[in-house]
């Protein structure tokens, strides 16, 4: 299997606060990774270094590589955009663009992008709300708001944006926190369907969704990263004792 | 500590494993009195304790059922669940095989064994030792010690050649003793089950600490 995304030596701060350091790292292609650890471990600011979404916030600093097929994201000249539109990003809350339709909401990435030919904008539309596992629930609806829907299906309709615009890699930061157990299932179900064609990386607090969903999983503790190894391993015999205190609930 | 409900359950849990464990020890033990000495009142005991040793393994069984589905216990915690679940297993039939002596005690109380019992006495002392010393390692996730102790079967096992050799010399020498030495080559192979329980008990302690699964013996 293939490294689709390799981190060398990522440190990063907000102001003067380091808040990773040296973390190395690396995805496989088409698989899941999941990465767990307490509140402020720096899970979330990790991921946001995969697709250039840490340096938007102001005073932010990274150092290191960060290579996707082997190319650096960092390299002078490489357009954030362009980054973000190969790493797409799904997010704690979904937030569908609230004036937005359904096809709207789905559609605004090509649009901003230059498309503008009725007939393609329509098969992304529906071929992604496929892919989200939405299409059968909002078909007749495309042109009510996107916020008319139920939290679950705002998070897929949130994931058929990302994948409308044909990324490589997508983020999902905590993307079940806010939705029940039957939402969060089928966002479990739809990710690992998403796998086939896609490189997956979700930050979560909740372990088990972790040990369901992820192929391998990485652990961070104060902004490092302690272990990382086969989902299955980490979750029945870890190698590091804050790993085995943090995921048996004695800490954190 | 976070989840103390949680960490107060595996604690009662590892509590009841070792009482098993400690009643197990006692029905060897209790067994094989009695049926040296003859003691039926003993043996009724002994026959007596195997419910309550059924009764701890299937409450152990309970907990072991409701943490896994109430708590997703994880790494250690998952693994001593499932070492738990092997454990009992191993002690539940230590306490039958205690009742198959026993009931041999009753069967032959009437008359004077064939020879005083010496090495069947020996093997219930080492078999009750590796109990013993099986659970401590249980207790305190010592490999070592669990290590240790499994290599024990082997004293068991050379033991039940030499009683089951010696007994098979008394009945081609005379066969009125047949009755009684058919008992006792049954008892010494009893006993040497019960090492091979312990050795499976010391087994389960070292997966429980490495996540290994070893053949000890």
């Amino acid at each position: 299997m293939q490294n689709k995304i390799t981190v060398e030596a990522l440190n990063a701060w907000f102001g003067a606060k380091h808040v990773l350091k040296n973390i190395n790292l690396c995805f496989q292609e088409n698989r899941i990774t999941a990465i767990i650890g307490p509140s402020g471990c720096g899970k979330s600011t990790f991921i946001r270094c995969l697709n250039r979404m840490h340096e938007v916030v102001p005073h932010a600093k990274i150092s290191g590589t960060v290579l996707v097929d082997g190319r650096d994201i960092y390299e002078n000249g490489t357009d954030p955009v362009d980054i973000r539109r190969c790493i797409g990003m799904v997010f704690q809350k979904p937030n569908p663009f609230p004036t937005m339709s359904i096809y709207d909401n789905v559609a605004a990435g090509l649009k901003l992008n230059g498309v503008k030919d009725k007939r393609i904008l329509d098969k992304a539309v529906e071929e992604s709300l496929k892919k989200a596992a939405l299409w059968d629930e909002v078909k007749n609806d495309l042109n009510k708001s996107g916020v008319s829907l139920s939290g679950g299906q705002q998070q897929r309709l949130c994931i058929a944006r990302a994948l409308a615009v044909e990324p490589r890699i997508i983020l999902f930061d905590e993307p079940c926190s806010a939705l029940d157990p039957i939402s969060t299932s089928k966002i479990e179900d739809l990710m690992i369907d998403l796998k086939e064609k896609y490189t997956l990386v979700i930050v979560t607090h909740n372990m088990q969704q972790a040990a369901r969903v992820s192929d391998f999983t990485a652990f961070f503790l104060m902004g490092e990263m302690i272990e990382f190894g086969d989902t299955k391993q980490i979750f029945k015999n870890p190698k590091e004792k804050s790993t085995e205190d943090y995921i048996t609930g004695r800490f954190g | 500590m976070a989840r103390e409900q949680y960490h107060k359950e595996l604690i009662k849990l590892k509590e009841n494993t070792l009482k098993m464990g400690e009643l197990a020890k006692i029905a060897v033990r209790d067994s094989v009195i009695s049926l040296k000495e003859q003691n039926v009142a003993l043996a009724e005991k002994v026959i007596g304790m195997d419910k309550d040793i059924d009764s701890l393994d299937h409450s152990v069984e309970d907990s072991c059922l409701a943490l896994l589905a109430l708590q997703q216990p994880m790494a250690r915690d998952l693994r001593m669940i499932s070492s738990v679940l092997r454990i009992i297993i191993d002690l539940e039939r230590i306490g039958d095989l205690a009742l198959e002596i026993a009931v041999i005690t009753k069967l032959t109380a009437n008359e004077p064994h064939i020879k005083p019992l010496v090495d069947i006495p020996r093997m219930s002392e080492i078999c009750q030792e590796m109990i013993h010393n099986a659970m401590i390692a249980f207790e305190t996730s010592d490999v070592e010690l669990a290590r240790k102790t499994a290599k024990r079967d082997d004293e068991v096992d050379a033991l039940f050649d030499q009683v089951r050799r010696e007994l098979i010399t008394f009945m081609i020498e005379d066969p009125r003793k047949i009755t009684n030495a058919s008992h006792l080559t049954f008892v010494a192979r009893y006993l040497e089950r019960i090492g091979d329980h312990a050795n499976n008990l010391c087994e389960s302690v070292v997966f429980m600490v490495t996540g290994e699964r070893v053949e000890l013996n």
